[in-house]
């Protein structure tokens, strides 16, 4: 299979403070992939890094087969929908179609079109006039009809309320079947990602927690609830994810490939929020000793 | 990448254009009169109305003011504004490398201010031909082209300040990444320059010429007294009355630099003497004498300066200096833009 990105010893450094470090990930082509992680993990850096708006400090990283921003033929690989969807607040809809059809060689205008015309949009209408959910999708348009093979989004739905939300995050299935577009998308709404991903890397303290296909995630990890015990004594193909106890009583989030047999558990699946938590609960000996102390390191919407 | 430039650009451009197109016409209208007067062959200077005189100020303080005005607003938030609205994450997503769009950006507007800057200081100029320098025949002239009022007024030069204030607005606003404190430090720096370069750069761009000459009424620019009573200084013209003068010195035998004689205050109408009821016919013989004194003593008259001829070669020089500053900050704001921006 191959990847669409390839990281090695990734890290960025603002003066003093990583915010991405030691990222070594690889994301295969054909899937849409959600990058998911409490604010501040470095999902914005990773994905700057990933498209050459940044450079890195550290570490080598490679998109398309190529190095991020290399060149025009590079730039064209690659769709970008930043954070917060900057679109030119004077320019019309219009000519932020006619922008990109002068700006990228391989510009599709009948999906571009199409596209504005199923949203229902004046093509007259001015960038800045539109609502939040509104201008996200002039920037999808612009840059799903660039026609990248890797498209990234940088929190797209992070500042729309919840229809809008889920209309885009239609659209952008809607179109990647219709495209045959790999997608990177970053959220720290896991509810958001659990609709349209089939994978999924956690990225938490600017370290890559987990990676992998949402559907094997979800089989191999299991949540584990029982009489209170040392978490040491866990079998050796069992690898603890995260674990809680009260004074009789002990949950542990676990990932393996093997049954559960032990039969002092009483074992149920996770879904992938809850999975995801696990992986943001950084398992200190605090965590240990107050089961409930959980920070909301992740915003739950539904 | 030339579309989008144009598309962003084109209100300014438009509102530039139209004023120059404005001066244009005042230019047109107000010209051939001066220009008609100028051939008649009558005194142009005794000639010329208090609205001429200030059309020419006028036109002085707009050349000088447009590049730093196009500076400011064009240059400065030309990268800067879009940082300042996130839409560079935007345009440099598009299959257009970050140089290319850079190139494209920077050197359509400076193209554009040079070629505004251009035609404007082609109609001051025309206009102003017949009047730089003119002399009247009994008291007050004009500033010639050759002086620093008028010098970065007239020809090439403000096409090359136009170049550098764009390229400098530019500059600072992709390192300071925000439009309004960029706009102001352009303003500053190219007001600093337009000051510093008269001062202390055009006067050696090419070596200034020294010429020592002897006193005589008719080279006599002035004498000038110390409040104590004592000569101050004197100064001489030389030949042309075009030519730039740099420093007016007096010089002892040996030609070294020297305070003028006292007597020489006797020669003044100071304030020892009542204020002069006489006409001034009778104190020539006086300085006439003075002069004299003074060519004997071994006093001579050091000036150096640029001599008229020289205007052309001047502005060749300067402007010359002007595009290879603009092409340094250019250089610096590609190398920023490509590794410090992001």
């Amino acid at each position: 299979m191959t990847a669409v990105l390839e990281a090695r010893g990734l890290g960025k450094r603002y003066r003093r403070r990583w915010a991405l470090q030691d990222c070594t990930l690889e994301i295969p082509a054909g899937h849409v992939t959600g990058l998911v992680g409490p604010n501040g993990a470095g999902k914005t850096t990773l994905l700057s890094l990933a498209v050459g708006l940044l450079a890195p400090t550290a570490g080598t990283i490679e998109v398309c087969g190529g190095v991020p921003a290399g060149g025009a033929e590079q730039l064209a690989k690659v769709g970008f929908v930043a954070q917060d969807t900057p679109t030119y607040a004077n320019l019309s809809i219009e000519d932020h179609l006619r922008l990109g059809a002068h700006l990228n060689p391989r510009w599709d205008r009948s999906i571009a079109q199409t596209r504005i015309e199923r949203l229902g949009l004046d093509p007259t209408q001015r960038a800045g006039k539109l609502s939040g959910g509104q201008r996200a999708q002039l920037a999808l348009t612009l840059g799903l009809a660039k026609r990248p093979e890797l498209l990234i989004l940088d929190e797209p739905v992070a500042s729309l309320d919840p229809l809008a939300r889920r209309e885009f995050l239609q659209v952008l299935m809607e179109a990647v079947a219709e495209h045959d577009v790999s997608v990177l998308l970053s959220s720290h709404v896991v509810s958001d990602l659990e609709r349209v991903c089939d994978h999924l890397v956690v990225l938490v303290d600017s370290e890559v927690r987990v990676e992998g296909e949402v559907e094997s995630l979800l089989a191999t990890h299991h949540r584990l609830t029982g009489p209170r015990r040392e978490t040491d004594s866990l079998p050796a193909d069992q690898h603890l994810v995260s674990a809680s106890h009260t004074d009789r009583q002990s949950t542990l989030v676990v990932r393996t490939e093997a049954p559960i047999l032990d039969p002092a558990w009483t074992v149920t699946r996770l879904g992938l929020e809850d999975l995801v938590l696990a992986y943001m609960e950084v398992p200190s000996a605090d965590t240990r000793r107050n089961g409930d102390a959980r920070k909301p390191a992740l915003e739950v919407l539904r | 990448m030339t579309w989008l430039t144009w598309r962003q650009f084109r209100t300014q451009a438009a509102t530039l254009y139209l004023a120059v197109a404005a001066v244009a016409v005042v230019v047109l209208v107000t010209g051939p009169r001066l220009h008609d007067l100028a051939k008649s062959g009558a005194n142009l200077f005794d000639n010329l109305t208090k609205s001429d005189q200030a059309l020419f100020f006028a036109g002085v303080i707009l050349v000088a003011a447009a590049p730093a005005i196009i500076g400011a607003f064009w240059g400065a938030p030309l990268v800067a504004r879009e940082l300042e609205h996130g839409t560079h994450r935007l345009v440099w997503n598009q299959s257009v490398t970050r140089t290319r769009w850079l190139a494209t950006k920077l050197g359509l507007t400076t193209l554009g201010a040079a070629a505004a800057v251009g035609l404007l200081t082609w109609a001051v100029t025309w206009w102003s031909s017949p009047l730089d320098g003119t002399l009247s025949q009994s008291r007050g002239n004009l500033p010639g082209r050759l002086t620093p009022v008028s010098f970065a007024m007239r020809g090439l030069v403000p096409v090359g300040y136009a170049v550098f204030a764009v390229v400098l607005g530019a500059t600072l606003g992709i390192i300071l990444r925000r439009s309004l404190p960029a706009m102001a430090i352009t303003l500053a720096v190219f007001a600093f320059v337009q000051v510093a370069v008269p001062l202390w750069v055009r006067p050696h761009l090419i070596a200034p010429a020294t010429v020592t000459l002897t006193f005589s009424e008719k080279a006599l620019d002035s004498i000038s007294g110390s409040p104590s009573g004592g000569p101050d200084r004197i100064e001489l013209n030389t030949a042309n009355h075009g030519d730039w003068i740099l420093t007016n010195r007096t010089v002892n035998a040996a030609g070294q630099a020297t305070a003028l004689p006292a007597w020489l205050g006797d020669c003044l109408p100071g304030p020892r003497q009542p204020a002069p009821s006489t006409p001034t016919t009778q104190q020539a013989p006086d300085i006439t004498a003075c002069l004299d004194r003074l060519n004997a003593e071994g006093y001579r008259q050091r000036i150096v300066y640029q001599p008229v001829d020289r205007f052309w070669p001047l502005q060749f020089a300067e402007t010359g200096l002007f595009l290879v500053m603009s092409g340094l900050l250019g250089g610096l704001c590609f190398w920023w833009t490509r590794k410090r921006l992001s």
